[in-house]
């Protein structure tokens, strides 16, 4: 559990924890995906850092008691990447580290999107698109009219916000000041078949957000020590819904995935796998 | 049991609803109301002056309005998402499924002005697909209610319960139906309004007063027609469909369109279990303007349109 009022003082120290879990979380999401035989390690790759921060530096969560009412939550907005998420869940002490093995098995808890039926940590069914904003606004709301401290995250594709249901969310969101509500986009700018300022661009995406009523802050979404700054939350509540742009790189920390939108989906065979693993050793001893 | 629709009055059932919801809330300060601008075609003026902070008004957007509903719900909310039926189940019905139904989230979704309420707007303000969408979603408990009495029993039982619920809310008039005094209101269980051996009329909804008239006309020709009400649409109560089916025949009548609704569900269990044959009443798809009351009647989904197609499968029978 962590303790909010530590997060101000940020450290090395922490960073440095983080930055391991981060490590650690590529490290099993590809593991899960060559034994599996499928996954999203593209995307994964590039949210590892965020869900390290979220889940080892800022978020109030108590796996002993996950549907604690005051617990911070995290909606994880784009479901498939499931290899991160789960990974992060075990790690944090969710689920055991073993279950991991069984990703994506025949009647295993670790399907190929997250199910809070199955497993403890998960706050709503995602998957298809669009639909983890619109639920972590809900929960904003349930709070904002508790008067209760807890903080809600939800982690969104750049891809995502193609869909129309994210803006109502957004719309809704930044019409109710929901200070207590942060939403992190993982902007890798590829979506599974192309970038997405090919396909139906999203930018000036900051200004976007901006007009929708969000603060909003542009980040490297792979500098922890950022991310920590950025995500820890102040003392005094914000007056209005944050955006986090995280740029990220999607496929990060393994060299011939980085920026390849066929990374998307995917599965390392033996080779790759060994060489990702060792590029991901030789990061960790950097 | 007496046959007779009773000179009640006709009643608007989203009255029920609605002050049903406000005693509940003035109970429980876990229950809020979600709406799309529906504040007033779902009744719930006085609930917002009321509980101002309870009334969650996401605008015109009926996907952001489930997923609200669910993130209440986990934020220990017991959210009552009101919206007209067409636009709540069409729109969102995506969200129905993964953030409600699929995640098992404590979500009561109030389907407004269901069935063909709005009838002379059109096709696209009539709600006769959603208990075909609905019901294929395992989880989603749901609800037809027929009067106001049963109405308020589903509303309180919906707010009790834990669990995706989604209730049809007519606004077409209907009379208080006759009832023991005693008589409870039991999810999951057909309700015996008229027993009877010579066929049965399993129904729900809007159509239950009109199967209890079609009875009393088919009474006075000798042809003694059992009345099943079947509020609960999921799960469905198999044991009291197949004991109708022993009658030798099942007339279903629904607001609905004639796949996948009540008739649907009466003829899935009845083929598996006690094949019978099964007429089903509705509508066969995109309906032309007019009142809600020509397109019923127009389709059969009257007494006399009732007791028409009960009398065809007695005379079949021979």
């Amino acid at each position: 559990m962590v303790s909010r009022e530590t997060d101000t003082f940020l450290s090395a120290e922490q960073a440095a924890h983080v930055k391991e879990r981060a490590n650690w979380i590529r490290r099993q999401a590809l593991l899960m995906a060559h034994r599996a035989g499928q996954g999203h390690p593209g995307g994964d790759m590039s949210a590892a850092d965020i869900l390290a921060t979220l889940y080892f530096g800022v978020m109030r969560i108590d796996p002993a008691v996950p549907d604690a009412p005051g617990r911070d939550r995290f909606v994880m907005s784009k479901g498939h990447c499931t290899g991160a998420l789960y990974s992060a869940l075990a790690r944090a002490g969710f689920f055991p580290v073993e279950e991991l093995k069984t990703y994506l098995q025949p009647g295993s808890r670790l399907n190929g999107h997250p199910n809070r039926t199955y497993l403890p940590g998960v706050e709503t069914n995602t998957g298809p698109l669009g639909h983890g904003l619109p639920v972590a606004v809900g929960i904003a709301v349930a709070g904002q009219i508790d008067a209760a401290d807890y903080h809600v995250f939800a982690l969104t594709g750049d891809g995502e916000l193609q869909e129309g249901s994210m803006w109502e969310a957004a719309m809704f969101a930044g019409h109710r000041r929901l200070g207590n509500l942060t939403a992190i986009v993982d902007r890798n700018g590829l979506q599974q078949g192309a970038t997405t300022e090919d396909t139906n661009a999203l930018e000036p995406l900051a200004d976007k957000w901006r007009a929708f009523g969000w603060e909003v802050a542009e980040v490297d979404g792979h500098d922890v020590a950022a991310l920590l700054s950025v995500l820890a939350i102040p003392a005094v509540r914000r007056a209005r819904p944050l955006c986090v742009i995280a740029r990220t790189t999607k496929g990060r920390g393994v060299s011939f995935m980085e920026n390849q939108a066929g990374w998307h989906h995917g599965t390392p065979s033996d080779a790759q796998l060994a060489q990702a693993l060792a590029e991901l050793d030789a990061e960790l001893q950097a | 049991m007496s046959a007779a629709v009773p000179a009640t009055g006709m009643f608007d059932c989203r009255n029920a609803y609605v002050e049903t919801l406000e005693a509940l809330a003035g109970e429980d300060s876990r229950i809020v109301a979600v709406v799309n601008d529906s504040i007033g075609s779902s009744k719930l003026g006085k609930f917002h002056e009321r509980f101002p902070e309870r009334l969650i008004n996401v605008g015109i957007a009926e996907q952001n309005m489930v997923g609200v509903g669910a993130g209440l719900a986990n934020g220990g909310k017991v959210p009552f998402v009101s919206g007209a039926a067409c636009f709540l189940t069409g729109r969102a019905l995506e969200q129905i499924k993964a953030d409600c139904a699929y995640s098992n989230a404590n979500v009561k979704l109030c389907g407004i002005s269901s069935g063909v309420a709005y009838g002379e707007l059109g096709a696209t303000h009539h709600s006769i697909e959603d208990l075909a969408w609905l019901r294929a979603m395992k989880g989603l408990t749901i609800i037809v209610p027929s009067d106001p009495w049963e109405t308020a029993e589903a509303i309180r039982w919906a707010a009790a319960h834990q669990g995706p619920v989604f209730i049809r809310i007519s606004r077409m008039p209907v009379p208080a139906l006759p009832r023991p005094a005693d008589a409870r209101f039991e999810i999951g269980k057909a309700e015996l309004l008229r027993d009877g051996g010579d066929v049965a009329v399993v129904t729900c909804g809007t159509l239950v007063h009109h199967a209890l008239a079609a009875a009393d006309i088919l009474a006075a020709e000798g042809i003694e027609a059992r009345v099943l009400n079947m509020a609960t649409i999921a799960p469905f109560d198999v044991e009291a469909v197949v004991a109708a089916a022993g009658t030798g025949g099942i007339v279903t009548a629904e607001e609905h369109v004639v796949r996948g609704g009540l008739g649907g569900a009466v003829a899935e269990c009845v083929v598996a279990e006690r094949p019978v044959p099964v007429r089903i009443l509705g509508f066969p798809g995109f309906l032309p303007t007019g009142s809600a009351e020509w397109l019923m009647e127009q389709h059969g989904l009257s007494a006399a349109g009732i007791a028409q197609a009960a009398r065809d499968l007695v005379a079949r029978r021979g």
